[in-house]
Protein backbone atom coordinates (compact mmCIF):
# COMPACT_ATOMS: atom_id res chain seq x y z
CA UNK A 1 0.00 0.00 0.00
CA UNK A 2 3.13 2.20 0.15
CA UNK A 3 2.87 2.68 4.09
CA UNK A 4 5.81 0.89 4.50
CA UNK A 5 7.79 4.61 3.53
CA UNK A 6 7.13 5.73 6.58
CA UNK A 7 9.07 3.72 8.44
CA UNK A 8 12.40 4.31 6.41
CA UNK A 9 14.76 6.30 7.96
CA UNK A 10 13.07 9.31 9.62
CA UNK A 11 10.71 9.68 7.19
CA UNK A 12 7.64 10.48 9.44
CA UNK A 13 9.64 12.82 11.63
CA UNK A 14 10.28 14.90 8.50
CA UNK A 15 6.38 14.88 7.51
CA UNK A 16 5.92 15.57 11.26
CA UNK A 17 8.35 18.68 11.17
CA UNK A 18 6.68 19.43 7.40
CA UNK A 19 3.16 19.56 9.46
CA UNK A 20 4.90 22.03 11.78
CA UNK A 21 5.62 24.48 9.37
CA UNK A 22 2.35 24.67 7.61
CA UNK A 23 1.07 24.89 11.44
CA UNK A 24 3.63 27.78 12.55
CA UNK A 25 2.65 29.87 9.13
CA UNK A 26 -0.89 29.08 9.52
CA UNK A 27 -0.84 30.12 13.24
CA UNK A 28 1.26 33.45 13.14
CA UNK A 29 -1.41 34.63 9.35
CA UNK A 30 -4.10 33.62 11.73
CA UNK A 31 -3.20 35.87 14.80
CA UNK A 32 -2.24 39.11 12.40
CA UNK A 33 -5.34 39.08 10.49
CA UNK A 34 -7.17 38.17 13.70
CA UNK A 35 -5.93 41.63 14.73
CA UNK A 36 -5.63 43.49 11.95
CA UNK A 37 -9.31 42.24 10.94
CA UNK A 38 -10.99 43.18 13.66
CA UNK A 39 -9.44 47.00 13.63
CA UNK A 40 -9.91 46.47 9.95
CA UNK A 41 -14.28 45.58 10.19
CA UNK A 42 -14.89 47.72 13.07
CA UNK A 43 -13.47 50.84 11.25
CA UNK A 44 -15.35 50.03 7.96
CA UNK A 45 -18.24 49.67 10.39
CA UNK A 46 -17.87 53.24 10.71
CA UNK A 47 -18.92 54.00 7.41
CA UNK A 48 -16.61 56.52 6.13
CA UNK A 49 -16.90 56.41 2.08
CA UNK A 50 -13.50 56.70 1.99
CA UNK A 51 -12.89 53.39 3.88
CA UNK A 52 -15.14 51.68 2.80
CA UNK A 53 -13.84 52.21 -1.16
CA UNK A 54 -10.81 50.94 0.29
CA UNK A 55 -12.27 48.08 1.49
CA UNK A 56 -14.62 46.79 -1.26
CA UNK A 57 -11.23 47.34 -3.40
CA UNK A 58 -9.31 45.03 -1.45
CA UNK A 59 -12.06 42.23 -0.45
CA UNK A 60 -12.29 42.22 -3.86
CA UNK A 61 -8.81 41.54 -5.22
CA UNK A 62 -8.32 39.16 -2.41
CA UNK A 63 -11.06 37.29 -3.58
CA UNK A 64 -10.65 36.86 -7.15
CA UNK A 65 -6.96 36.19 -7.14
CA UNK A 66 -5.82 32.78 -6.89
CA UNK A 67 -3.50 32.61 -3.29
CA UNK A 68 -1.14 30.88 -5.12
CA UNK A 69 -0.84 33.78 -8.11
CA UNK A 70 -0.81 36.31 -4.64
CA UNK A 71 2.04 33.78 -3.36
CA UNK A 72 4.14 34.65 -6.49
CA UNK A 73 3.32 37.73 -6.98
CA UNK A 74 5.30 38.47 -3.36
CA UNK A 75 7.70 35.88 -3.22
CA UNK A 76 9.26 36.58 -6.83
CA UNK A 77 7.58 40.19 -7.04
CA UNK A 78 9.49 41.40 -4.06
CA UNK A 79 12.81 39.48 -4.39
CA UNK A 80 13.14 40.70 -8.20
CA UNK A 81 11.43 43.67 -8.86
CA UNK A 82 11.89 45.50 -5.50
CA UNK A 83 15.35 43.54 -4.83
CA UNK A 84 14.01 42.72 -1.00
CA UNK A 85 15.19 39.80 0.27
CA UNK A 86 12.29 38.20 1.59
CA UNK A 87 12.52 34.68 3.17
CA UNK A 88 9.78 32.23 1.49
CA UNK A 89 8.15 31.76 4.73
CA UNK A 90 7.93 35.48 5.20
CA UNK A 91 6.33 35.67 2.19
CA UNK A 92 3.67 33.21 2.55
CA UNK A 93 2.73 34.95 6.41
CA UNK A 94 2.10 38.30 4.28
CA UNK A 95 0.10 36.72 1.87
CA UNK A 96 -2.05 34.79 4.24
CA UNK A 97 -2.19 37.80 6.52
CA UNK A 98 -3.54 39.68 3.16
CA UNK A 99 -6.28 37.53 2.96
CA UNK A 100 -7.27 36.75 6.07
CA UNK A 101 -7.35 39.76 7.38
CA UNK A 102 -9.54 40.79 4.25
CA UNK A 103 -12.12 37.80 5.67
CA UNK A 104 -11.98 38.42 8.92
CA UNK A 105 -12.67 42.46 8.53
CA UNK A 106 -15.66 41.14 6.46
CA UNK A 107 -16.94 39.05 9.10
CA UNK A 108 -16.47 41.55 11.87
CA UNK A 109 -18.42 44.01 9.81
CA UNK A 110 -21.26 41.39 9.17
CA UNK A 111 -21.51 40.91 13.15
CA UNK A 112 -21.33 43.71 14.20
CA UNK A 113 -23.39 45.44 11.33
CA UNK A 114 -26.30 42.75 12.28
CA UNK A 115 -26.66 44.00 16.00
CA UNK A 116 -29.80 46.23 16.00
CA UNK A 117 -29.97 50.01 16.99
CA UNK A 118 -32.20 48.92 19.52
CA UNK A 119 -30.00 46.76 21.47
CA UNK A 120 -27.37 50.00 21.73
CA UNK A 121 -30.93 52.12 23.29
CA UNK A 122 -32.11 49.56 24.98
CA UNK A 123 -28.95 49.29 26.78
CA UNK A 124 -28.16 53.01 26.27
CA UNK A 125 -31.82 53.86 27.86
CA UNK A 126 -30.96 51.47 31.13
CA UNK A 127 -28.36 53.97 31.65
CA UNK A 128 -25.35 51.69 30.75
CA UNK A 129 -22.74 53.88 29.44
CA UNK A 130 -20.56 53.17 26.16
CA UNK A 131 -18.52 51.57 27.47
CA UNK A 132 -20.27 49.13 29.37
CA UNK A 133 -23.19 48.50 26.21
CA UNK A 134 -20.34 47.30 24.33
CA UNK A 135 -18.71 45.36 27.06
CA UNK A 136 -21.97 43.56 27.97
CA UNK A 137 -23.72 44.05 25.31
CA UNK A 138 -22.64 44.19 21.88
CA UNK A 139 -19.21 42.65 21.92
CA UNK A 140 -20.80 39.33 23.44
CA UNK A 141 -22.73 39.00 20.90
CA UNK A 142 -20.08 39.88 18.50
CA UNK A 143 -17.98 37.01 19.65
CA UNK A 144 -20.65 34.68 19.64
CA UNK A 145 -21.88 35.27 15.92
CA UNK A 146 -17.32 35.71 15.10
CA UNK A 147 -16.18 32.65 16.77
CA UNK A 148 -17.62 29.75 14.00
CA UNK A 149 -17.24 31.44 11.21
CA UNK A 150 -13.82 32.87 12.16
CA UNK A 151 -12.39 29.22 12.72
CA UNK A 152 -14.10 28.21 9.77
CA UNK A 153 -11.63 30.80 8.09
CA UNK A 154 -8.94 29.12 9.80
CA UNK A 155 -9.22 25.63 8.78
CA UNK A 156 -9.48 27.26 5.77
CA UNK A 157 -6.09 28.98 6.08
CA UNK A 158 -4.58 25.94 7.44
CA UNK A 159 -5.71 23.58 4.72
CA UNK A 160 -4.54 26.65 1.98
CA UNK A 161 -0.76 26.55 3.73
CA UNK A 162 0.22 23.73 0.97
CA UNK A 163 0.09 25.90 -1.70
CA UNK A 164 3.69 27.11 0.05
CA UNK A 165 5.85 24.57 -1.20
CA UNK A 166 4.65 26.32 -4.74
CA UNK A 167 7.70 28.37 -3.68
CA UNK A 168 10.03 26.43 -2.14
CA UNK A 169 8.96 26.08 1.68
CA UNK A 170 9.45 22.34 2.86
CA UNK A 171 6.01 21.71 4.58
CA UNK A 172 4.25 18.48 5.32
CA UNK A 173 3.07 18.29 1.06
CA UNK A 174 6.53 19.02 0.19
CA UNK A 175 8.23 16.77 2.38
CA UNK A 176 5.63 14.06 1.13
CA UNK A 177 6.74 14.60 -2.76
CA UNK A 178 10.36 14.49 -1.51
CA UNK A 179 9.84 10.97 -0.04
CA UNK A 180 7.75 9.93 -2.56
CA UNK A 181 10.35 10.83 -5.26
CA UNK A 182 13.58 9.19 -3.44
CA UNK A 183 11.48 5.71 -3.16
CA UNK A 184 10.30 5.83 -6.26
CA UNK A 185 12.54 2.59 -7.03
CA UNK A 186 12.22 0.69 -3.44
CA UNK A 187 8.62 1.11 -3.08
CA UNK A 188 6.78 2.31 -5.84
CA UNK A 189 3.23 2.79 -3.66
CA UNK A 190 4.54 5.33 -1.45
CA UNK A 191 2.16 8.08 -3.70
CA UNK A 192 -0.99 6.68 -2.30
CA UNK A 193 0.81 5.77 1.68
CA UNK A 194 2.17 9.49 1.54
CA UNK A 195 -0.88 11.43 0.19
CA UNK A 196 -3.33 9.36 2.64
CA UNK A 197 -1.05 10.55 5.53
CA UNK A 198 -0.75 13.78 4.72
CA UNK A 199 -4.51 14.13 4.56
CA UNK A 200 -4.77 12.21 7.71
CA UNK A 201 -2.24 14.79 9.27
CA UNK A 202 -4.24 17.60 7.86
CA UNK A 203 -7.72 16.27 8.93
CA UNK A 204 -5.90 15.73 12.68
CA UNK A 205 -4.86 19.70 12.50
CA UNK A 206 -8.48 21.10 10.89
CA UNK A 207 -10.74 17.91 12.43
CA UNK A 208 -10.83 19.40 16.09
CA UNK A 209 -11.38 22.92 15.29
CA UNK A 210 -14.49 22.16 13.30
CA UNK A 211 -15.59 20.43 15.90
CA UNK A 212 -15.34 23.15 18.32
CA UNK A 213 -16.79 25.50 15.75
CA UNK A 214 -19.93 23.19 15.63
CA UNK A 215 -20.06 23.04 19.65
CA UNK A 216 -19.92 26.91 20.31
CA UNK A 217 -22.37 27.39 17.46
CA UNK A 218 -24.80 25.13 18.96
CA UNK A 219 -24.09 26.40 22.44
CA UNK A 220 -24.95 30.01 21.47
CA UNK A 221 -27.41 29.77 18.87
CA UNK A 222 -30.12 32.79 19.62
CA UNK B 1 -48.40 67.33 43.28
CA UNK B 2 -44.47 67.94 42.32
CA UNK B 3 -43.46 67.91 38.93
CA UNK B 4 -41.34 64.90 37.68
CA UNK B 5 -40.84 66.26 33.62
CA UNK B 6 -40.67 69.28 32.10
CA UNK B 7 -40.83 69.44 28.32
CA UNK B 8 -40.49 73.12 27.27
CA UNK B 9 -41.12 74.26 23.85
CA UNK B 10 -39.62 71.77 21.91
CA UNK B 11 -38.92 71.79 18.32
CA UNK B 12 -37.93 68.75 16.45
CA UNK B 13 -36.73 68.73 12.77
CA UNK B 14 -35.01 66.50 10.77
CA UNK B 15 -33.24 68.41 7.41
CA UNK B 16 -36.55 68.92 6.20
CA UNK B 17 -39.47 67.19 7.83
CA UNK B 18 -40.12 68.89 11.05
CA UNK B 19 -41.95 66.30 13.42
CA UNK B 20 -42.88 68.59 16.24
CA UNK B 21 -43.14 72.48 16.89
CA UNK B 22 -42.78 73.99 20.16
CA UNK B 23 -44.69 71.30 22.30
CA UNK B 24 -44.89 71.73 26.14
CA UNK B 25 -45.98 68.93 28.34
CA UNK B 26 -45.62 68.69 32.08
CA UNK B 27 -45.68 65.12 33.95
CA UNK B 28 -46.58 65.34 37.65
CA UNK B 29 -45.49 62.41 40.41
CA UNK B 30 -47.88 59.81 40.11
CA UNK B 31 -49.42 60.94 36.71
CA UNK B 32 -49.88 58.82 33.82
CA UNK B 33 -50.58 60.45 31.01
CA UNK B 34 -50.82 58.49 27.21
CA UNK B 35 -50.32 60.05 24.37
CA UNK B 36 -52.22 59.18 21.02
CA UNK B 37 -51.95 60.39 17.57
CA UNK B 38 -52.04 59.26 14.05
CA UNK B 39 -49.50 57.17 12.65
CA UNK B 40 -46.32 58.89 12.07
CA UNK B 41 -47.13 62.17 14.01
CA UNK B 42 -43.70 62.12 16.29
CA UNK B 43 -45.27 60.07 19.20
CA UNK B 44 -41.60 57.70 19.10
CA UNK B 45 -39.88 60.82 18.58
CA UNK B 46 -40.95 62.67 21.47
CA UNK B 47 -40.23 59.82 23.67
CA UNK B 48 -37.07 59.26 22.29
CA UNK B 49 -36.30 62.48 22.99
CA UNK B 50 -37.18 62.85 26.58
CA UNK B 51 -34.89 59.75 26.94
CA UNK B 52 -32.03 61.35 24.66
CA UNK B 53 -31.67 59.43 22.25
CA UNK B 54 -32.76 61.99 20.16
CA UNK B 55 -31.37 65.40 19.88
CA UNK B 56 -33.72 68.66 19.78
CA UNK B 57 -33.80 71.70 18.13
CA UNK B 58 -35.38 73.93 20.24
CA UNK B 59 -36.58 74.38 23.65
CA UNK B 60 -35.47 72.02 26.53
CA UNK B 61 -36.19 68.98 28.56
CA UNK B 62 -36.34 69.17 32.17
CA UNK B 63 -36.36 65.80 34.94
CA UNK B 64 -36.10 66.86 38.26
CA UNK B 65 -35.71 70.25 37.72
CA UNK B 66 -32.38 69.20 35.70
CA UNK B 67 -31.68 70.06 32.09
CA UNK B 68 -31.24 66.65 30.03
CA UNK B 69 -30.05 66.40 26.62
CA UNK B 70 -27.31 64.17 24.26
CA UNK B 71 -24.60 65.89 25.38
CA UNK B 72 -25.12 66.10 29.31
CA UNK B 73 -21.78 64.30 30.70
CA UNK B 74 -24.19 62.67 33.57
CA UNK B 75 -26.60 61.61 30.61
CA UNK B 76 -25.86 58.00 31.83
CA UNK B 77 -27.25 58.78 35.53
CA UNK B 78 -30.08 60.47 33.64
CA UNK B 79 -31.16 57.80 31.83
CA UNK B 80 -31.13 55.84 34.99
CA UNK B 81 -34.14 57.53 36.45
CA UNK B 82 -36.31 57.22 33.00
CA UNK B 83 -37.53 53.50 32.07
CA UNK B 84 -38.21 52.92 29.01
CA UNK B 85 -39.66 50.09 26.70
CA UNK B 86 -40.20 49.63 23.14
CA UNK B 87 -42.04 48.33 20.93
CA UNK B 88 -39.98 45.72 19.11
CA UNK B 89 -38.53 43.11 21.04
CA UNK B 90 -35.15 44.35 22.47
CA UNK B 91 -34.56 42.16 25.64
CA UNK B 92 -30.51 40.99 25.44
CA UNK B 93 -30.40 37.53 22.92
CA UNK B 94 -27.49 36.13 24.65
CA UNK B 95 -28.37 36.43 28.61
CA UNK B 96 -30.87 34.46 30.35
CA UNK B 97 -33.58 36.39 31.44
CA UNK B 98 -33.38 36.81 35.01
CA UNK B 99 -29.20 38.23 33.76
CA UNK B 100 -31.34 40.52 31.45
CA UNK B 101 -32.92 41.83 34.70
CA UNK B 102 -29.69 41.73 36.73
CA UNK B 103 -27.20 43.55 34.45
CA UNK B 104 -28.18 47.00 34.28
CA UNK B 105 -28.64 47.00 38.46
CA UNK B 106 -25.34 45.30 38.71
CA UNK B 107 -23.19 47.31 36.55
CA UNK B 108 -24.69 50.11 36.65
CA UNK B 109 -25.86 51.12 40.46
CA UNK B 110 -23.29 48.58 41.43
CA UNK B 111 -26.46 46.98 43.47
CA UNK B 112 -26.13 43.87 45.97
CA UNK B 113 -26.17 40.52 43.68
CA UNK B 114 -28.27 39.12 46.50
CA UNK B 115 -30.75 42.04 46.83
CA UNK B 116 -31.02 42.84 43.30
CA UNK B 117 -31.63 38.65 42.26
CA UNK B 118 -34.37 38.67 45.41
CA UNK B 119 -35.74 41.69 43.71
CA UNK B 120 -35.85 39.73 39.68
CA UNK B 121 -37.55 37.43 41.31
CA UNK B 122 -40.62 38.93 43.17
CA UNK B 123 -40.73 41.01 40.22
CA UNK B 124 -40.60 38.10 37.48
CA UNK B 125 -43.25 36.28 39.63
CA UNK B 126 -45.57 39.05 39.82
CA UNK B 127 -45.47 39.04 35.85
CA UNK B 128 -45.80 35.50 36.14
CA UNK B 129 -42.87 34.55 34.52
CA UNK B 130 -40.99 33.15 37.33
CA UNK B 131 -40.78 29.43 35.61
CA UNK B 132 -38.76 31.99 32.75
CA UNK B 133 -36.02 33.30 35.06
CA UNK B 134 -33.11 30.86 33.11
CA UNK B 135 -34.04 30.41 29.62
CA UNK B 136 -33.66 32.78 27.03
CA UNK B 137 -35.10 35.65 25.37
CA UNK B 138 -35.82 33.76 22.17
CA UNK B 139 -38.05 30.85 24.23
CA UNK B 140 -40.42 33.38 25.31
CA UNK B 141 -43.31 34.46 23.37
CA UNK B 142 -43.70 38.11 22.36
CA UNK B 143 -46.10 39.25 24.82
CA UNK B 144 -43.75 36.98 27.60
CA UNK B 145 -40.49 39.52 26.49
CA UNK B 146 -42.44 42.28 26.64
CA UNK B 147 -43.78 41.75 30.19
CA UNK B 148 -39.78 41.05 31.09
CA UNK B 149 -38.66 44.55 29.51
CA UNK B 150 -41.14 46.18 31.79
CA UNK B 151 -39.14 44.28 35.01
CA UNK B 152 -35.79 44.92 32.80
CA UNK B 153 -37.08 48.74 32.99
CA UNK B 154 -38.54 48.28 36.96
CA UNK B 155 -35.45 46.89 38.19
CA UNK B 156 -33.98 50.66 38.25
CA UNK B 157 -36.16 52.01 40.16
CA UNK B 158 -36.90 54.85 37.85
CA UNK B 159 -38.96 57.80 38.59
CA UNK B 160 -40.81 57.63 35.24
CA UNK B 161 -41.49 55.07 32.34
CA UNK B 162 -41.68 55.81 28.89
CA UNK B 163 -43.85 52.99 27.25
CA UNK B 164 -44.23 53.15 22.71
CA UNK B 165 -46.39 50.90 21.67
CA UNK B 166 -45.57 47.62 23.93
CA UNK B 167 -47.92 45.80 22.64
CA UNK B 168 -48.10 47.14 18.96
CA UNK B 169 -46.29 43.81 17.29
CA UNK B 170 -48.42 41.49 19.65
CA UNK B 171 -50.42 39.14 18.72
CA UNK B 172 -53.80 40.23 19.66
CA UNK B 173 -54.49 37.58 22.52
CA UNK B 174 -50.73 38.61 24.17
CA UNK B 175 -51.76 42.42 24.48
CA UNK B 176 -53.95 41.97 27.38
CA UNK B 177 -51.56 40.07 29.43
CA UNK B 178 -48.98 43.19 28.67
CA UNK B 179 -51.39 45.74 28.94
CA UNK B 180 -52.79 44.49 32.67
CA UNK B 181 -49.17 44.75 33.51
CA UNK B 182 -49.22 48.30 32.82
CA UNK B 183 -52.38 49.19 34.44
CA UNK B 184 -51.26 47.44 37.55
CA UNK B 185 -48.26 49.98 37.77
CA UNK B 186 -50.59 52.48 36.89
CA UNK B 187 -53.06 51.76 39.74
CA UNK B 188 -49.84 51.56 42.16
CA UNK B 189 -48.97 55.55 41.31
CA UNK B 190 -46.06 55.15 38.82
CA UNK B 191 -45.45 58.03 36.99
CA UNK B 192 -45.83 56.79 33.14
CA UNK B 193 -45.91 58.62 29.66
CA UNK B 194 -47.46 55.69 27.22
CA UNK B 195 -47.91 55.74 23.59
CA UNK B 196 -50.32 53.17 22.50
CA UNK B 197 -53.28 52.76 19.59
CA UNK B 198 -55.36 51.03 22.52
CA UNK B 199 -58.09 53.58 22.97
CA UNK B 200 -60.06 51.10 25.69
CA UNK B 201 -56.81 50.42 27.73
CA UNK B 202 -55.41 54.83 27.08
CA UNK B 203 -58.89 55.55 28.66
CA UNK B 204 -58.61 52.77 31.69
CA UNK B 205 -55.04 53.94 32.64
CA UNK B 206 -55.14 57.53 31.86
CA UNK B 207 -55.15 60.26 34.14
CA UNK B 208 -54.47 63.26 31.06
CA UNK B 209 -54.57 62.05 27.79
CA UNK B 210 -52.42 64.15 25.43
CA UNK B 211 -53.54 64.16 21.24
CA UNK B 212 -50.36 65.03 18.79
CA UNK B 213 -51.36 65.79 15.52
CA UNK B 214 -49.99 68.65 12.65
CA UNK B 215 -46.50 68.80 15.20
CA UNK B 216 -48.31 70.29 17.80
CA UNK B 217 -50.59 69.02 20.96
CA UNK B 218 -54.08 69.77 19.38
CA UNK B 219 -55.64 68.50 22.68
CA UNK B 220 -55.20 67.52 26.22
CA UNK B 221 -57.42 66.86 29.09
CA UNK B 222 -58.59 63.98 31.91
CA UNK B 223 -59.33 61.16 30.12
CA UNK B 224 -63.53 60.92 30.32
CA UNK B 225 -63.28 64.49 28.93
CA UNK B 226 -61.29 63.70 26.05
CA UNK B 227 -63.01 60.59 24.79
CA UNK B 228 -66.74 61.89 25.94
CA UNK B 229 -66.47 65.53 24.70
CA UNK B 230 -63.92 66.14 22.44
CA UNK B 231 -63.04 69.46 21.35
CA UNK B 232 -61.59 69.53 18.56
CA UNK B 233 -62.67 68.41 15.52
CA UNK B 234 -59.88 66.73 14.98
CA UNK B 235 -59.48 64.36 17.72
CA UNK B 236 -63.34 63.54 17.15
CA UNK B 237 -62.47 62.63 13.33
CA UNK B 238 -59.35 60.51 15.11
CA UNK B 239 -61.58 58.78 17.89
CA UNK B 240 -64.46 57.85 15.02
CA UNK B 241 -61.39 56.00 12.94
CA UNK B 242 -61.36 53.68 16.20
CA UNK B 243 -64.99 52.93 15.92
CA UNK B 244 -67.28 50.34 13.71
CA UNK B 245 -70.26 52.08 14.22
N1 LIG C 1 -34.18 59.23 11.56
C1 LIG C 1 -35.16 59.89 10.91
N2 LIG C 1 -34.86 60.64 9.82
C2 LIG C 1 -35.83 61.33 9.18
N3 LIG C 1 -37.13 61.32 9.53
C3 LIG C 1 -37.49 60.60 10.60
C4 LIG C 1 -36.54 59.84 11.35
N4 LIG C 1 -37.19 59.22 12.35
C5 LIG C 1 -38.47 59.56 12.23
N5 LIG C 1 -38.67 60.39 11.19
C6 LIG C 1 -39.94 60.99 10.79
O1 LIG C 1 -40.50 61.64 11.89
C7 LIG C 1 -41.90 61.49 11.91
C8 LIG C 1 -42.36 60.99 13.23
O2 LIG C 1 -41.97 59.65 13.41
P1 LIG C 1 -42.40 58.82 14.69
O3 LIG C 1 -41.79 57.47 14.56
O4 LIG C 1 -42.08 59.59 15.90
O5 LIG C 1 -43.98 58.71 14.53
P2 LIG C 1 -45.02 57.95 15.45
O6 LIG C 1 -46.03 58.92 15.87
O7 LIG C 1 -44.33 57.20 16.52
O8 LIG C 1 -45.67 56.93 14.42
P3 LIG C 1 -46.25 55.45 14.67
O9 LIG C 1 -47.58 55.60 15.30
O10 LIG C 1 -46.35 54.88 13.29
O11 LIG C 1 -45.26 54.75 15.52
C9 LIG C 1 -42.25 60.59 10.74
O12 LIG C 1 -42.72 61.40 9.69
C10 LIG C 1 -40.95 59.95 10.37
O13 LIG C 1 -40.92 59.72 9.00
MG1 LIG D 1 -44.01 55.13 16.91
Amino acid sequence: MGFEVLAKGNNAMRLLEGLGVAMRISLISVVISIVLGVILGVLVELKRPFIMAFFRVYLEIVRIMPQMVLLFIVYFGTTKALGLNLSAEAASIIVFSFWGAAEMADLVRGALGGIPVIQYESAASLGLTRIQTYRYVIVPQIVRRMIPLSINLITRMIKTTSLVMMIGIVEVLKVGQQIIEANRKSSPNAAFGIFATVFLLYFLACWPISQLAKYLEKKWEN
Amino acid sequence: METILEIKNISKRYDDITVFEKISLTVKRGEVVVIVGPSGCGKSTLLRCINSLEDIQEGEILLDGVVINPTSKDLSQVREKIGMVFQSYDLFPHLTILQNLMLAPLKVKKADKKETKKEALELLDRVGLLSKKDSYPRQLSGGQKQRVAIVRALMMHPEILLFDEITAALDPEMVKEVLDVVLSLAREGRTMVIVTHEMQFARAAADRMVFIDGATIVEEGDAKEFFDDPKTDRLRKFLRSFSYD
